[in-house]
């Protein structure tokens, strides 16, 4: 699935080293009270690792989108640990929950969630602006990530003004452009066509190879499996397996 | 995230001026009646305003305010020129008077008695004619208001424009003859009457035959003289009333908003603007917030710090507070100068502009405070869902 030749982000294969990023153990969590419990995740344990592209599969409220949210640092778990780059999120307080996600995560959303008054490079430049970076090398940082997701024609287009690709390309960027260690992707191309998701997917691909950086991305999409370097099945809040290659799930 | 803010604010056209207007209009409304209402009151003591050499009035203890004429013995001027500290106390009549008019209407004036040697209380501005001129006999001067309007002539000509009351002209007051050797203005008050200045001594010759004639003791306190204390030490010789200038305005403005619907009327239209305005701009900004909420939660999630959501809020909320407020006074600013000589008591003192701040902070405060809190209490977890 790879083509060295058209990444964007260049760098050599070789070096991809595959460390552990997120470490899961026995998550669990249950939303609503009373009668009314709904049991969302019942004891996850997944490990996550760098330079790979990991998927999360499964039936629609499986619990796929409660762990990536719990891994991403936006939603506390019941029970169980994440250790995050080495760090517990039970060590962490709101304080430090809030630095992680701003500093080590990168999202990407099924509908893009771009601020529909800012323009592409403003958007984009956010997560530096949240870490305080003077306005003017945001800009100057996010016009740069945008040129790597083939953007750098429109960077003063509003969201209204670009298509649904070109939209998910803003995302990315802006997911990417504070170097984030993590990206979580959930159904980054259900809102795009075929052939759309499958350039957004190979952007996302190249993006997490070459950096120190891990990806899980949620999606229902078999048609972008092939994409995975791990695919993990959910079912009923567990993982029912995980597969270290498409063509294994497919022999399965 | 400044920018961010400020451009999420501003980018929804639609909203960002339903909110400015809504403030435009809370500050303007509550201005404008602030301003109309301290323009009436200001009327309520115009006499007072134009006498202003006087230090000291004093009157009858059951005066209430500068229209509520209750007449003095003549000897308490005496007792009044007596106190220590007095550097000169002079007589004044106020009085309604009927005076008829050259074609035999007869039309109730207000007649002033200045004293006659030194005319003190004279009016403040004079359009024709010279004060001094009242010493000449059977001499009255009228404020242009009355002379162009009741006192005015109709015109020979029919249906052309009255003619307005001049100098040399006659009218008889009560009826003693009267020649016009002036023509002043005087500050607008309540009572609609025209007035007309004379002496004391001509004034209490026109007035109906009284025991009592003296209105009001006007006093000038000696250079370096505590006035406060002047005033306390002739209510205990002479038993009247003293009050100083000031005191006297604070009297007849007080009486004013205890016996009149004037503070309830425009204490209403404030209330109103007030909550207009925090009906409709509370409401739009914290709509515009609700609408943003996706957008909130965006930026929780990729590390927004309440602190930080707070902040862009706040900036929100101090931007539309502050243009809003800046467009209602200013328009208020200029309703005022369209509206000057007209008959629209308007007056803006700086001290309005104040309260209008405050009214408009405690609405965005008010209108910030409920986005705030939904803000804060957002999850970030909504982010996934569509
Ligand atoms: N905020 C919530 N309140 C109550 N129940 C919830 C909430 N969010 C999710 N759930 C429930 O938790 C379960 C898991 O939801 P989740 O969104 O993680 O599923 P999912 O695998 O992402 O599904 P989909 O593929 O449809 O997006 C579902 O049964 C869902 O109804
Ligand atoms: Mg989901």
């Amino acid at each position: 699935m790879r083509d060295k030749n058209k990444n964007p982000f260049p760098c050599d294969e070789e070096t991809i080293t595959q460390t552990l990023a997120v470490h899961c153990k026995g998550i669990t969590k249950s939303y609503g009270n009373g009668n009314e419990v709904v049991n969302a995740l019942n004891g996850i344990n997944l490990d996550v690792f760098t330079g790979q592209l990991t998927m999360l599969v499964g039936p629609s409220g499986c619990g796929k989108t409660t762990l990536i949210s719990i891994m991403a640092g936006i939603l506390d778990q019941d029970d169980g640990d994440c250790v995050v780059f080495g760090k517990s999120f039970k060590d962490m307080n709101e304080f430090e929950k809030t630095l992680y996600r701003g500093n080590q995560v990168g999202f990407v959303f099924q509908s893009f969630n771009l601020i529909p008054t800012l323009t592409a490079v403003e958007n984009v430049a956010i997560p530096l602006l949240i870490r305080r970076t003077d306005r003017k090398l945001a800009l100057e940082k996010a016009a740069e990530t945008l040129k790597n997701v083939a953007l750098s024609e429109r960077i003063n287009a509003l969201p209204s003004q670009l298509s649904g690709g070109q939209q998910q390309r803003v995302a990315i960027a802006r997911s990417l452009v504070h170097e984030p260690r993590l990206i979580v992707c959930d159904e980054p191309t259900s809102s795009l066509d075929h052939e759309t998701g499958f350039r957004i997917m190979e952007l996302l691909q190249y993006a997490a190879l070459c950096a120190d950086r891990a990806l899980v991305i949620v999606t229902h999409d078999p048609r972008i499996f092939d994409f995975a370097d791990r695919i993990a099945k959910m079912d009923d809040g567990r993982i029912v397996e995980v597969f270290d290659s498409p063509e294994d799930m497919k022999k399965s | 995230m400044r920018s961010v803010a400020i451009k999420m604010l501003v980018g929804d056209r639609a909203k960002y001026l339903g909110i400015i207007m809504g403030l435009t209009f809370a500050s303007f409304l509550i201005t404008e009646q602030l301003a109309i209402f301290t323009g009436l009151m200001t009327r309520t003591f115009g006499f007072i305003t134009d006498t202003s050499i006087a230090d000291i009035w004093v009157m009858d203890p059951k005066v209430q305010f500068v229209d509520d004429i209750k007449p003095m013995q003549d000897m308490q001027l005496y007792r009044t020129r007596g106190v220590e500290g007095v550097e000169w106390a002079v007589p004044l009549y106020k009085g309604l008077l009927k005076a008829k008019l050259e074609n035999g209407n007869y039309q109730t004036v207000i007649l002033i008695g200045l004293d006659d040697a030194t005319l003190v209380g004279a009016p403040p501005v004079m359009l024709g004619g010279q004060s001094a001129d009242l010493r000449r006999s059977e001499a009255v001067i009228v404020d242009t208001v009355g002379a162009a309007g009741k006192l005015s002539k109709p015109s020979p000509l029919p249906g052309a424009k009255r003619i307005p009351l001049a100098i040399g002209d006659n009218i008889e007051i009560n009826d003693n003859r009267a020649t016009v050797v002036g023509i002043c203005r005087v500050s607008r008050t309540f009572q609609s009457q025209p007035v007309v200045y004379t002496t004391y001594s001509r004034a209490t010759t026109f007035a109906p035959k009284e025991r009592k004639l003296l209105s009001f003791i006007l006093v000038k306190a000696k250079p370096g003289e505590d006035i406060n204390a002047l005033a306390a030490r002739i209510r205990k010789v002479t038993g009247l009333a003293a009050h100083t200038r000031d005191g006297f305005k604070e009297l007849t403005v007080r009486y004013y908003m205890k016996y009149t619907g004037i503070p309830i009327n425009f204490g209403m239209a404030v209330l109103l603007g007030f909550i207009v305005g925090t009906a409709i701009a509370g409401q739009t900004f914290y709509n515009f917030t609700l609408e943003n909420l996706k957008h909130f939660g965006t930026l929780k999630a990729m590390g927004a710090s309440n602190k930080t959501l707070l902040g862009m809020i706040v900036l929100q909320a101090l931007m539309v507070g502050g243009i809003g407020y800046g467009l209602g006074v200013g328009a208020a600013t200029i309703f005022g100068k369209l509206v000057k000589g007209t008959e629209l008591a308007f007056r803006l003192p700086w001290q309005l502009l104040v309260i209008t701040a405050v009214a408009i902070t405690l609405i965005c405060i008010f209108a910030a405070l409920l986005s705030i809190r939904k803000v804060i209490k957002l999850e970030p977890a909504i982010v996934f869902k569509t």
